[in-house]
This record gives structure tokens, C-alpha cells and sequence, in this order.
């Protein structure tokens, strides 16, 4: 009999601006010790689907319309409060995304793991702390936390992104739940601690029988670990079924609209670089920050070397792709291309004129010639300012543009990013994520650059955009003769878009080389980690890697 | 070609505009404030007697036909002197907020937005100027330069900048470090221009909230200060000063401290609504219906 079986779940919310049906008719179920990932987009209604199942969201204005959610039999959408604490407390858990967000700053992770034994609803099964703390340590041993005895007793900023992600494992299963649910536990994750991360979920699983619910946007990532698969979009199911038939046995044209936005696959097209002309020069370029943490003064730590001697090259008309971990200092090394960050030493050629150690007056000029497009469409984008305003905005800083024909220019641009022109008077937050890409993209533009550093551009958008960004980037690089710098912790991206790949970690360049070249025959350790830990879309392979680890 | 006139003219405080007259409590606000300020201009043309004649035959009336609001112990025609207190009143909270809000914004911005030195340098002025007993401060102005009405204002303003200047900074280093000042910096814009166009739009919100935080503040600090004999002097009036003597006699006489109440209550109230209503406006996140 399936652990959870849920049923017609209907969840809406009831906003000021009309009903948004959230969750629309979704019915699954998961067996003891399956695996049933819920795979679908942003909006889709996959996290709130499983948040309804714990009562876990605002109501209002959420209301659930109507289904049921069996849980060993019992509706958990109807129960009372103490007993879906009793719930929450024994038989459901939860992996929230953000492991950076989700402990609690001021506790010692031992303090936090030990929270539901010690103050269990139950009080026949409240544990002292003594026996709480063996039960504890166990459990981190098994998450793989090293020393797991003294780390008990540390506080949650002392542990890394990966390692965090390992205690809210832990935490999940202190009380032995039959119900865990992931939401998207690996998104915030480098792809090597991704790697791992999935592997422990997936023995945790087969060792203690539980059910799991995976949510994810990817799936690539869902393929090596899932029994069974739900497609969601706009709250309904598009398609559901064994993982191998979701993936190799398509249905439903959404899905197929999914699986052909991964990026996958060789580059076909030759190199872009026209000439041998080297537009970007990079030598001996050291960027360090005085490191704020160090406190014994000793001298070795003074610096953080966020770039350390690095030189490099980029031709003119081609992409590079930058590669490396959170930390790695890609994006460090791309903004002291730019100069908007300070460099300690070395030097930057732009078409053969220094740009190191110019004044910020001295560099307008050159800043026209160089754009940046950034990660986050949210923050990049000016919220008092309307898309007119903000396009318009280098146009005539820079004189390319007069009172009279900005208004044409602006227009165009606004065609070049496929947006349309109705839409110039709106801000912002009147845009999804991806348009507002766009947009930013058009300001890079705006000048008719040489030279564009794309820091992470599409790594917060939803895949379908993903592929439609990556596309627009490619297009606007072929029309404008751009020359470009992608800048990227998602390798499958970079080796879709670049012509040459430079591989980063801690500050330096470890291996470098053209795109192809690199993916077949990767020379140093670290690129092999690197791309063996690329999850793929195929689930055959995915589990042939899988246990190959 | 209409449209690209339009198109032209969308800036935030046009948009601010239309949102904010689809408002009618924030109307309601600035048609009160507006009539305040006209009748404050008008007084000396419309007032009905003069702020200083005494009629001592009539010392201390209640409402009447010849005197709407009653007159004073000494025979003076409360409306007339509520009409001249509220030309000081509105003058010292309006040009002292001013101040304030001039200076506590560019002191702010540009500490919070160059940091370092700088900013701590700025800051500690910020600090010693709060430690200074404020009292200490304007009695010392008074007497250098003597009871003098722009002093007052000027000191009462380089008061209340300090706290408009903490406020604008905390705001500006959180919006320094967003992509969206970086991109405006990597377009080669300079500083001035970012911290124009990219960086104070963006702190409008609290500090129109904290601006009509000020205005009554300042005012109740005049008549504070009249109180103590620094500021305004009898027989000159203002809102606070006819306040803090209808106290004295609200047993026997309560339309002294009521009107002049009713008046300042009238003008917070206003503001308030005015204030609210601006936030809102300014804000482009708030619907436009």
C-alpha cells in the first residue's frame, strides 16, 4: 500500500487581483522506499502541492479546494493542528532549498538537531539531552560530517554551503520519518557537492526505506535518482509515469519542451573568432581583498587572492566560457576585466591599450566599448525607472543618441531583445524573469559594445527561458560581431555556447582550451571532477554514473 | 506620434503624479494643506483684526458672532492670532524640514555611498552633533547672533538632519552593492549621476515617512523653544505658543487650547494622509489603480 496517496488536490489562492488556481487536480502516490520526483518550472505549483500536504502555507490567502492526501490512511489536509504537529514532528520531513537560510544563526546545529526529540508533542518519547546528543552524533556520522563529535557543538556559519545541506539531512531524518520531502535540495549547490548531496540522499533512501519526494526545475538532476516522475505546469499535470518512459518514451509535448531546453550535446558550429586578433589581453592579473575575518594579523592572511596571477586571452568575434565553483573567482576575475573592480597587480589590454590603472574619467570611453550583463534580473534592473528610461538611459549618457531620436533607437533595441515595444512604459516588476533579462541585456547593448562579460546570465531562470536567453545571446553575438565572456558554474550551458573554455578554481586558471577539445580529453584532476559530476538527462547513463561513484 | 510624446514624458514623478491623484484621502491631504498655506499668505490682507489689538472690555469671551473663535485674556481675536501662528508654525516646519531634508540626504547618500574614510569621518560628525546637548546649542546661536526667527529655523533644521542623514546612509549602503548601481557603473555613468538618478529615488519611501515624522516634530519643538522665551515672543503668535498658554487656562477658558489644537491636528493629519499617499505614489511596485 502506497505510504501517501494523494487525491484531486485542489489548492487556490485567493488574491486581491482574482482566484490563482495554484495546485489543479493532483493526484500521485508514493510507495515505502520510492522515489517520486515532481519536476516542473517556476509557478508550476510543485512546491506548493507538497507544502499543502504539512499545511505549511499562508492561509490566507491559500484555501485547499478540495482532494485528499492519505497518509497511512489518515487525510492529512483535514486533521487538527496537534495532530499534524505529531505529523510533522514523526513521519513527514522537510529539505528546504537554501541551506544558507534555513538553520538558524544563533543555535549550535547540535542544539537545532536535538529540538524534536527533546521537545517532542509526545511526552512519553521526550529523549533527555544526553540521549538526544548520541542519537545526533550517529546521525552526523552518517550524513558524512567529519568529527562529527566536535562539530555538534558548532554554529551554522562555521560549516559550508554542502556540509549545511548535510545537517538539515540530518535533521530531517533525526525522527526517522517515512516521508521526506526535498524541495530542490541541490539548486543552491556547486555541481561537484550536488553530486554528492544526491549520492547521500539516495543511499539514505535504500537504507532506511523511507518514501521521498524530490521536487526539482531540472531534470537532469532527476534522472539518476527517481523511480517515478510528475510533470507539473500552471498547477496541473502534464504527464506522470516511470522515469525511463517519461525519458525515453515521451507523452506529453511539454515534457519533450523541457527535455529539448536542457542544454546538451557537442557545439557543432566551428570557432567564431574571425582573425588572430586578440581583443582581450590579460597578464599576471592579481585581484585581492583585505580579508575582514582575519583577526591574528598574521601576514599570509591578510589577502583574500580572489584572483591570483592570472593571464589569459580572448580573440576578437569569440565566446570564452569561465568556468569554476562558487568562490573560485570567476566572477572577480570578469569584473576586474571591466575594471569595476580594483586590481592589485598585473594588467588588462583592451585592443592594445591599457586599462589598468586609468582614472574612472579616463575610462568612459572605454567603458562604452565593454558591457556586463548579471545574474540576477531582480536586482539588476533600477525599480524606479521605466524599461524607456533605463534603455534610454546610455544612449545618451554616451551622446549616441539625441532628445529627438531616442525614442526609434530605444524602440529597436527593444526589437533586437524581443520585447515588445508596448511595453516601454512598465517597470521592473511588471516583467517575468526572463523578459527582464532581456531587458538588461538591452542595456548592454545599448552602446553597440565590442566586448560583453555575462556573469551567470541564465542561471536564475527557469530552463524553457534558459534555452530562449541562450539563443537571443548567441543571435546578438552574431549580428553585432560581439566578442563575449560567459561567465558560468553550469558546465553543460558553457559547452553549448562557448568556443573556448577556461576552467577556474581558488583564484587561478587550471586548464584552458577549446571546447571540444577540453570535453573529450580533460587534462587535470579538477576538470575531470568537474565534468564527471555533470548530472545527465538520461537515466540509464545517469545510474551507470551513479554507481560508478 | 502621440505615443512617443508619452513615451517622453513616463518618468516616476509623472507616474507618481497620476497614481496619486486616483488617491483621494492623499488629495484631501494637500487640498487641506494647500488652503492652509494660501490662508497663512493672505493672513495680514484677510485676518479681521490685528494680532496685537487688545479689546480689554472683551478680555477672555467665549465664541461669539463678533469673535468666531473667542478671544484671549487680553481681548485679542483668537482667529486672528490662530491665522498669524500658523504663518510661523507652518514656515518653521516646512523651511526647518527643508533643511533637513537637504542636508541629511546629500550627507547621507554621500557617506553611505563612497564609505570608507570618508564615511567615517562623516558619521563621527554625525555622532558629535548628536551628543551636543541641543538645548546648549541654540541657546548659545541666540545668544551670538541674537533672538532672530531664520536662526531658529536654521538651528531647529541642523537638528533634525541627523537622523535624516542615518537614515539615508543605512539606505544607501544596502542599494550600493545591487547589480543595478553596478551596471549604471559599468555604463561609465559618474558618481553623481548614480547617486542621483539610481541611488536617491530608491530612499524615497522612509524618508517621506520620517519627513512627515519631522514637520510636526519641528513644530512642537518652536514651541518648545517660544516656551522657554527663545523663539517666537508674545505679542507675535504661533500654534505652539498659543497651545502651551490655553494649557495654562483650559479650565476656565477651553476654546484658548482647543482651536489652536484643531488647527495643528488638522495640518498632522493632512500630512499624514499627503505623506502616506506620496509613498505609495513613488513606489512603482503599488498598482496603478
Amino acid at each position: 500500500m502506497a505510504i501517501l496517496e494523494v487525491n484531486g488536490l485542489k489548492v487556490y489562492f485567493h488574491t486581491r487581483n482574482g482566484v490563482v488556481k495554484a495546485v489543479d487536480d493532483v493526484s500521485f502516490s508514493v510507495d515505502r522506499g520510492e522515489t517520486l520526483a515532481i519536476v516542473g518550472e517556476s509557478g508550476s505549483g510543485k512546491s506548493v502541492t507538497c507544502y499543502s500536504l504539512l499545511n505549511l502555507l499562508p492561509k490566507p490567502p491559500a484555501r485547499i479546494e478540495g482532494g485528499t492526501a492519505l497518509f497511512d490512511g489518515k487525510d492529512l489536509l483535514t486533521c487538527s493542528a496537534a495532530e499534524m504537529r505529531k505529523h510533522r514532528c514523526d513521519d513527514i520531513a522537510v529539505i528546504f532549498q537554501d541551506p544558507m537560510t534555513s538553520l538558524n544563526p544563533f543555535l549550535t546545529i547540535g542544539e537545532q538537531l536535538i529540538e524534536p526529540l527533546i521537545y517532542h508533542p509526545d511526552r512519553s518519547q521526550i529523549q533527555t539531552r544526553v540521549e538526544a546528543k548520541r542519537t545526533a552524533v550517529a546521525l552526523l556520522d552518517e550524513v558524512g560530517i567529519i568529527d562529527s563529535q566536535a562539530r555538534f557543538d558548532c554554529y551554522p556559519h562555521e560549516f559550508s554551503g554542502g556540509m549545511r545541506q548535510r545537517v538539515m539531512i540530518a535533521m530531517a531524518l533525526i525522527t526517522d520519518p517515512k516521508l521526506l520531502i526535498c524541495d530542490e535540495p541541490t539548486t543552491a549547490l556547486d555541481v561537484t557537492i550536488q553530486a554528492q548531496i544526491l549520492l547521500l540522499i539516495k543511499k539514505l533512501q535504500e537504507t532506511r526505506n523511507v518514501a521521498v519526494i524530490f521536487i526539482s526545475h531540472d531534470l537532469g538532476v532527476v534522472a539518476g535518482i527517481a523511480d517515478k516522475v510528475l510533470v507539473m505546469c500552471d498547477g496541473t499535470i502534464r504527464e506522470t509515469g516511470d522515469t525511463d518512459d517519461i525519458f525515453y518514451r515521451t507523452q506529453n509535448d511539454y515534457t519533450k519542451k523541457l527535455l529539448a531546453a536542457i542544454p546538451e550535446g557537442a557545439k557543432t558550429l566551428p570557432n567564431r573568432a574571425k582573425s588572430d586578433e586578440t581583443l582581450i589581453e590579460v597578464t599576471h592579473l592579481k585581484t585581492y581583498f583585505r580579508n575582514q575575518l582575519n583577526t591574528n594579523k598574521s601576514k599570509e592572511n591578510r589577502f583574500v587572492k580572489a584572483v591570483d596571477d592570472v593571464s589569459m586571452e580572448i580573440a576578437r568575434g569569440e565566446i570564452l566560457g569561465l568556468v569554476g565553483e562558487s568562490g573560485s573567482g570567476k566572477s572577480t576575475l570578469g569584473r576586474s576585466i571591466l575594471q569595476l573592480a580594483p586590481t592589485t597587480e598585473g594588467s588588462v589590454k583592451f585592443s592594445g591599450q591599457t586599462l589598468t590603472g586609468l582614472t574612472a574619467k579616463q575610462l568612459v570611453p572605454w567603458r562604452r566599448k565593454m558591457q556586463m550583463i548579471f545574474q540576477d534580473p531582480y536586482a539588476s534592473l533600477n525599480p524606479r525607472m521605466t524599461v524607456f528610461e533605463t534603455l534610454s538611459e546610455p544612449l545618451l549618457y554616451h551622446g549616441l543618441a539625441t532628445k529627438k531620436n531616442i525614442a526609434n533607437q530605444v524602440r529597436q533595441l527593444m526589437d533586437d531583445v524581443g520585447l515588445s515595444q508596448a511595453q516601454l512604459r512598465k517597470y521592473p516588476h511588471e516583467f517575468s524573469g526572463g523578459q527582464r533579462q532581456r531587458i538588461a541585456i538591452g542595456r548592454a547593448i545599448a552602446t553597440k559594445p565590442e566586448f560583453i562579460i555575462a556573469d551567470e546570465p541564465v542561471s536564475a531562470l527557469d530552463v524553457t527561458i534558459q534555452a530562449q536567453i541562450l539563443d537571443l545571446i548567441l543571435e546578438l553575438v552574431e549580428r553585432h560581431n560581439l566578442t563575449m565572456m560567459f561567465i558560468s558554474h553550469d558546465l553543460s550551458v558553457v559547452r553549448y555556447i562557448s568556443d573556448r573554455v577556461v576552467i577556474m578554481n581558488r583564484g587561478v586558471i587550471v586548464e584552458q582550451g577549446n571546447t571540444e577539445t577540453l570535453w573529450a580529453a580533460p587534462k587535470e584532476g579538477y576538470t575531470k571532477e568537474l565534468l564527471a559530476a555533470i548530472p545527465l538527462a538520461d537515466p540509464a547513463a545517469e545510474r551507470k554514473r551513479i554507481a560508478n561513484i | 506620434m502621440a505615443d512617443a510624446i508619452e513615451e517622453h514624458g513616463t518618468s516616476l514623478w509623472k507616474d507618481a503624479w497620476i497614481k496619486l491623484s486616483k488617491n483621494r484621502l492623499a488629495l484631501f491631504g494637500l487640498a487641506v494643506l494647500i488652503m492652509l498655506i494660501l490662508t497663512s499668505l493672505l493672513t495680514p490682507l484677510i485676518a479681521p483684526y490685528g494680532y496685537e489689538t487688545q479689546d480689554l472690555d472683551m478680555g477672555a469671551t467665549a465664541p461669539s458672532l463678533q469673535h468666531w473663535l473667542g478671544t484671549d485674556i487680553f481681548g485679542r481675536d483668537m482667529l486672528t492670532r490662530i491665522m498669524y501662528g500658523g504663518r510661523v508654525s507652518l514656515m518653521v516646519g516646512f523651511i526647518a524640514t527643508a533643511v533637513a531634508l537637504v542636508i541629511g540626504i546629500s550627507w547621507g547618500a554621500i557617506a553611505g555611498f563612497f564609505g570608507g574614510r570618508l564615511d567615517a569621518i562623516m558619521m563621527r560628525i554625525v555622532d558629535v552633533l548628536y551628543a551636543l546637548p541641543f538645548m546648549i546649542f541654540i541657546i548659545l546661536l541666540m545668544v551670538v547672533f541674537g533672538r532672530n526667527i531664520l536662526l531658529l529655523f536654521l538651528a531647529i533644521g541642523a537638528v533634525e538632519w541627523l537622523t535624516m542623514a542615518r537614515i539615508v546612509r543605512s539606505q544607501v549602503m544596502a542599494l550600493r552593492n545591487q547589480e543595478f548601481v553596478e551596471a549604471a557603473n559599468s555604463l561609465g555613468l559618474s558618481e553623481w549621476t548614480i547617486i542621483r538618478r539610481h541611488i536617491i529615488p530608491n530612499t524615497l519611501g522612509p524618508v517621506i515617512v520620517y519627513t512627515t515624522l519631522t514637520i510636526p516634530s519641528v513644530m512642537l519643538l518652536e514651541a518648545f523653544l517660544s516656551f522657554l522665551g527663545l523663539g517666537i515672543q508674545p505679542p507675535e503668535s504661533s500654534w505652539g505658543l498659543l497651545i502651551n498658554y490655553g494649557v495654562e487656562t483650559m479650565e476656565e477658558f477651553p476654546w484658548l487650547l482647543i482651536f489652536p489644537g484643531i488647527a495643528l491636528s488638522l495640518t498632522l493629519f493632512a500630512l499624514n494622509f499627503l505623506g502616506d499617499g506620496l509613498r505609495d505614489a513613488l513606489d512603482p511596485r503599488t498598482s496603478k489603480d
